[in-house]
């Protein structure tokens, strides 16, 4: 489909490594992995999978308003987040539930937001620095611009101590490579050499359209223009994922400026459960890529390595008690108190919003007093 | 107190140079501020004092200035961007209104945004187009913004100080045809706090009110009724979001009758805020509807034309004696 000879792939479809010049900069950062975090990536795709349709299922029972699938695209995820160390800043779009939860974000808050109670209000001191998500398609990528401008004038960039230099990392789609938003975020980073990783995630399609309406040339090549290095890789590869996010935040926080990845993948279900895929999609297309799964293939590569049953039998027990644990909670979810309406507009006290706060506090109890 | 006679724009560079030495997370940011000190020279020697991490000359894109401001405030700056042109504000709008002023509520209150976004604005200067709009509106009718707009010298110095140390998102309009008229400049006065309106001349008859370089053709339609027998009172807003409406009902409670005036077109606009709040707060004190005095509800003409559209002192006293004769 849309794989170039320039796509990176560290691991086959069969689960294999992939030993040749391109992949050669890249296995040794692989090789440096210990073996509990090759089980983490595993154990991470597993479960936001499983967590994933449990939401999705509680979106069709009612209890969501709205559900983001992330189905397929949990190599491209989990191998990126895990490249980021403790004092990178994370700025996702609103997919990238498995990242949140990587950085230690209960994505029980992303429930809590679809089903219709925050706009998201974590703090992204008390989740890794990972950003609250941004529904405004590619707004985001400014700001982790400019977060990355002031890490810069900070001097925690180049200084070759590791527990110092920082970058930041934002994700966004092959639909927001259109905005103006992501290619001014690519200029300013350019020009200010910003410590920072643009990480796209082309599943190939903008709710209905095909990221050919988007780009007639791969998206991989654009940044080129601006100045950025790029590469493109095989986005359903959790290594190639982990490998190249992590030598681009390397070069970022070592002060070589700015990186954009490519990560080919593709969106398994839904754009949202507000959609159709059926009315603009072909079944082969589907297929195409559920044969390079992910999940599957990863889960090849570790048995390949040794790793047997057990694993994945815990690995299963703890996705769908992870899946339970959602749905007992959703369930036991409550309302905010209409207070929420007006708190928090301002950091500074503002007359007007507490005077209409006031007004429908009194409003409110005139029907609680007409109603006892 | 010391007072020194300096012009708006001046008193403006002090104001920021003042900031930027007292908190050294306040930044600049924006299209030729740096080198050429802006267009209007608002941050003239300011790049040199302060270096360029402090006084960025950004490149050419104003969503990508306030984008950036918005991540380097995440970083926990103080980021003060300028907009060249009031006509130019539109690229940036999107991460004004969607996101600069949305986001400490996203968050909950845990993070602040403390970035001002200043806007040279309004006419009188015979530009060309989209170098003469007052936009102003746009932004008072957002939730999460706060926007203010100084018509002396002393408030720029002030109110841009003041607008630096909000804690919130703050739109300081700048009425650029008031940047080189002299004024004086109390360097070491109290400050009238930022979102309070004022009396600016005390009269009896009709209040005007209006905000930016409309105070000035208001002070001087005052003084022109003031030779033909009538007392007027004048209210500089000063702040447009929030409107602080206290010396309005206070001053209409005494004349009875209101004028609003704006370079703003007068649909939907502040003026017409104004309007409907003190009907709605001094109904029994008016004994005339509230007038309106504004630029027209047309895109702004071009420059040999702008005469006829902005409200000067013959409108305004035209609204005046319409008001008194209701």
């Amino acid at each position: 489909m849309s794989y170039t000879e320039a796509t990176v792939q560290l691991l086959s479809p069969q689960g294999s490594l992939v030993e040749s010049d391109a992949t050669a900069p890249y296995l040794p950062l692989i090789a440096g992995l210990d073996e509990s975090r090759l089980l983490d990536f595993h154990r991470q795709m597993v479960v936001i999978r499983r967590f994933d349709i449990e939401a999705g299922n509680l979106q069709r029972q009612g209890q969501l308003a709205l559900w983001i699938p992330s189905l397929g695209q949990e190599a491209a995820q989990v191998g990126s987040g895990y490249a980021a160390r403790s004092q990178d800043h994370i700025f996702p779009a609103y997919r990238e539930h498995v990242v949140g939860r990587i950085r230690g974000l209960d994505p029980m808050r992303i429930i809590e937001m679809l089903r219709g109670l925050s706009h998201g209000g974590w703090v992204p001191e008390e989740t890794g620095n990972f950003h609250l998500f941004t529904l405004v398609i590619g707004s985001q990528a400014l700001h982790a611009t400019g977060y990355a401008m002031g890490m810069r004038f900070d001097g925690v960039v180049g200084t070759g101590d590791p527990e110092v230099d920082a970058a930041t990392l934002v994700y966004f789609g092959d639909g927001a490579t259109s905005q103006g938003d992501v290619n001014e975020a690519f200029v300013f980073a350019a020009s200010y050499q910003t410590p920072q990783v643009f990480f796209l995630q082309n599943n190939h399609w903008a709710i209905s359209v095909p990221v050919e309406r988007q780009s007639r040339t791969p998206l991989y090549l654009r940044p080129a223009g601006f100045g950025i290095p790029s590469v493109q890789i095989d986005g359903n590869d959790v290594l190639a994922s982990y490998a190249t996010t992590r030598a681009g935040l390397d070069a970022a926080r070592a002060g070589e400026g700015p990186r954009f990845i490519e990560a080919l993948t593709y969106r398994m279900g839904a754009h949202t459960t507000s959609d159709d895929p059926t009315k603009y999609r072909e079944d082969e297309e589907t297929r195409f890529w559920s044969e390079r799964d992910p999940i599957t293939r990863y889960e090849a590569y570790l048995r390949g390595k040794g790793v047997g049953d057990d694993f994945f039998r815990e690995v299963a027990v703890e996705a769908e008690d992870l899946a339970a644990d959602a749905r007992r909670r959703t369930l036991a979810l409550t309302d905010p108190p209409t207070s929420k309406v007006f708190a928090h507009v301002y950091t500074d006290a503002h007359p007007l919003v507490a005077e209409e706060a006031a007004w429908y506090s009194a409003f409110e109890a005139g029907y609680e007093e007409a109603g006892s | 107190m010391t007072e020194r006679m300096m012009p708006m724009a001046k008193a403006i560079n002090e104001g920021l140079r003042a900031a930027m030495t007292a908190d050294p997370s306040v930044l600049l940011m924006g299209e030729d501020i740096g080198t050429l000190g802006g267009v209007f020279r608002v941050t003239e020697g300011l790049k040199a004092e302060f270096g360029e991490n402090r006084v960025l000359d950004t490149p050419l894109a104003e969503s990508g200035i306030v984008g950036t401001a918005i991540g380097l405030a995440m970083r926990g700056y103080r980021p003060v961007c300028e907009i060249q042109f009031d006509g130019f504000i539109f690229p940036g709008f999107d991460q004004i209104t969607s996101q600069l002023a949305k986001l400490t509520y996203r968050h909950e209150g845990s993070q602040a945004f403390p970035v001002v976004i200043r806007v040279p604005y309004g006419g009188h200067i015979g530009a060309v187009e989209h170098h003469q709009e007052s936009p102003e509106a746009y932004f008072a009718h957002t939730a999460g913004l706060r926007v203010v707009s100084p018509a002396t010298p002393n408030d720029g110095y002030w109110m841009i100080q003041q607008a630096i140390a909000s804690n919130d998102p703050v739109l300081f309009f700048e009425p650029k045809s008031r940047y080189w008229q002299k004024g004086e400049v109390a360097d070491d006065g109290v400050p009238t706090p930022l979102h309070q309106s004022r009396v600016v001349r005390t009269g009896t008859q009709v209040t005007l009110v209006g905000h930016g370089a409309m105070v000035a053709q208001l002070l001087q339609a005052a003084e022109v009724a003031a030779g033909e027998g009538t007392s007027v009172e004048v209210i500089d807003l000063r702040s447009l979001s929030p409107i602080d409406f206290a010396p309005i009902l206070a001053s209409v409670q005494k004349t009875g009758h209101l004028v609003v005036a704006q370079e703003a077109p007068g649909n939907v606009s502040v003026g017409s805020e104004i309007a409907a709040t003190i009907a709605e707060r001094a109904f029994f004190s008016l004994e005339a509807p509230v007038l309106r005095v504004s630029g027209f509800d047309t895109p702004f003409p071009p420059a040999k034309l702008e005469g006829a559209y902005l409200p000067d002192v013959d409108r305004i006293l035209e609204a005046v004696d319409r008001s008194l004769a209701y």
